[in-house]
């Protein structure tokens, strides 16, 4: 589509339109040249930090200590390309996500709802809020008991954790997001009588749409980092890849227990950039902080 | 309404906020059809405040506002538009917000987009429009409306000189052919002898009116008009009014 307007293109009557034509991105760099800056930077950095690991393995270390940071390839033999262990990994790995994903999605029911009715009215918000921070200042460790009494010392208590850490981002960014509408924009739908449901389906949601979209990111970390987490005191049922880390720390076995750490990590990144991707989808046609790498 | 043609009158308007700033004083004007008054004045003097009187956004403290409310257009110093909906969503706005149907307000939009001269846009985001642009989208959302009378509040005051004078232009020619009665905010008195019937000057706060000149040059005006000395004249009067006012 061309951006260009000339006179002839606009209604005989006006003027011609030469004052502001959209501003274009010029594409000087090559995709590819592009591609490499973008790429090369971190990896150059991944070989150094590979580098300094085996530097630590063989040089710090001696042999009898070296059960405490193994090198590289034998992390990567191990604990990777061994299939008994690394189909372990991932089956850890699956199930914690799978607590992820549920205490998410009860986060983002709750805290939708939650932020939804705060900004209808100040004085649920007032009401609310403290409660919400409250809740946000808990260390799980305080709360650990009083869990486990609840919902017994499984799954439900493992999911219940990744709410408790997850919900208050939700909240926040979700409520700021429906109380950044301007001025203006509110008064356009006073001017026109819209009622408190159009106000919100047609201005303060897509308003709120961004804000949203940074909530998720941080819960979405968050809630793996929980589901993790509450491996460790919730261990009974099919616990995940936070109980597998404990083992293999009791066990010594130092290469399962690296490639555990990396695979958890590697699924918070894989969570992140999903919402990222999402987001981008979602709203990158017309809000400009899209998704990551853009 | 003190005469039948009178599209908008105030009657000795006061306002005092609830913090007890006094900004209107004692206004009383009425605009009539085929009328473009000017309002110039300091910044904070109450101009503003007298627009969201006349639409209804505010509740003046003292006297009485005659309006059809019905169907004011009113534009924003900001475009105000909304940035997840393409230019021809955004000047589609207010007809759904009134239940115009989906037919009649695609085509109402579409002929406002040709009247500010958007066509090509109507699938553009606001994030890829210039200052001007959206202010034009601004403006054809609020055409859709076929506004009577027609509230500006400082539309232009974010554009470049060059878009500036482009609009005040389009807008001077808008009025020609949709005949509205118009009621425009500035702090530019060029803009303001450049598109007006009458000008009328506000006081620092409490806002009050302190002068008033008819501007007798002919539409369409030319652009060129600017640099007539009769034009340099008025300015200049006017000019010197405001400053009066300032003391």
């Amino acid at each position: 589509m061309t951006t260009q307007v000339t006179g002839d293109e606009v209604d005989e009557s006006m003027p011609p339109v030469h004052d502001d034509a959209p501003v274009q991105a010029y594409r000087v760099k090559s995709r590819k040249r592009e591609a490499a800056e973008t790429i090369l930077p971190p990896l150059v950095l991944g070989v150094i930090l590979i580098g300094c690991w085996y530097f630590v393995s063989y040089v710090v270390l001696d042999e009898s200590r070296r059960f405490l940071l193994r090198p590289p390839h034998q992390v990567l033999k191990v604990g990777f390309l061994d299939w008994d262990n690394f189909s372990e990994i991932l089956d850890g790995l699956w199930s914690s996500a799978k607590v992820a994903l549920t205490g998410l999605t009860i986060s983002i029911i709750v805290g939708f709802f939650l932020a939804t009715i705060m900004s209808q009215a100040k004085v649920l918000e007032r009401a609310i809020f403290p409660y919400m921070v409250m809740l946000q200042a808990i260390p799980i460790l305080a709360i650990v008991p009083l869990i486990g009494f609840w919902w017994g010392f499984g799954q439900r208590s493992r999911i219940a954790v990744c709410v408790i850490i997850s919900l208050f981002p939700i909240i926040v960014n979700t409520l700021f997001g429906l109380q950044s509408a301007a001025r203006g924009q509110h008064d356009l739908f006073t001017l026109h009588h819209a009622s408190r449901l159009t106000r919100l389906r047609k201005l303060m949601y897509p308003n709120a749409l961004p804000a949203i979209f940074a909530g998720l990111r941080i819960s979405a970390g968050l809630s793996v980092i929980g589901a993790i987490v509450g491996d460790f005191f919730f261990g009974q049922g099919d616990p995940g890849i936070g109980q597998l880390l404990r083992t293999y720390a009791s066990r010594i076995q130092g290469e399962e227990l690296l490639a555990a750490v990396i695979m958890s990590s590697a699924l918070g990144v894989a969570v992140f950039l999903f919402f990222g991707w999402l987001q981008n989808v979602a709203i990158g046609k017309w809000h400009d902080s899209g998704g990551l790498g853009t | 309404m003190e005469t039948s043609t009178a599209a908008l009158s105030f009657d000795n308007i006061g306002m005092v906020f609830p913090d007890g700033t006094r900004a209107l004083h004692d206004v009383s004007f009425g605009v009539s059809k085929g009328e473009f008054v000017t309002i110039v004045g300091p910044s904070g003097c109450g101009k503003s405040t007298l627009l969201k009187i006349a639409s209804g956004l505010l509740t003046q403290t003292s006297g009485e506002v005659s309006v059809d409310r019905g169907r004011i257009g009113y534009v924003f110093q900001d475009a105000t538009l909304l940035d997840w909906r393409t230019v021809s969503g955004n000047v589609e706005l207010f007809a759904e917000l009134d239940g115009v149907p989906k037919q009649e307000r695609r085509k109402l939009a579409q002929e406002a987009i040709m009247l500010v001269g958007l066509s090509g846009f109507e699938s553009h985001y606001p994030k890829s429009l210039s200052g001007g642009m959206k202010m034009r989208a601004s403006l054809a959302r609020t055409l859709t409306l076929k506004p009577p009378l027609f509230l500006f509040d400082e539309p232009f005051g974010a554009v470049d000189e060059i878009t500036r004078e482009h609009l005040n232009d389009e807008t001077q020619q808008l009025f020609q052919r949709e005949g509205f009665a118009g009621l425009f905010i500035t702090h530019s008195i060029g803009e303001a002898v450049f598109m007006s019937t009458r000008v009328l000057v506000m006081s620092a706060r409490p806002g009050r009116i302190v002068a008033e000149f008819d501007v007798p040059f002919d539409y369409p005006r030319n652009p060129d008009l600017r640099f007539d000395p009769d034009f340099a004249k008025l300015s200049g009067e006017i000019s010197l009014a405001l400053r009066g006012g300032h003391s």
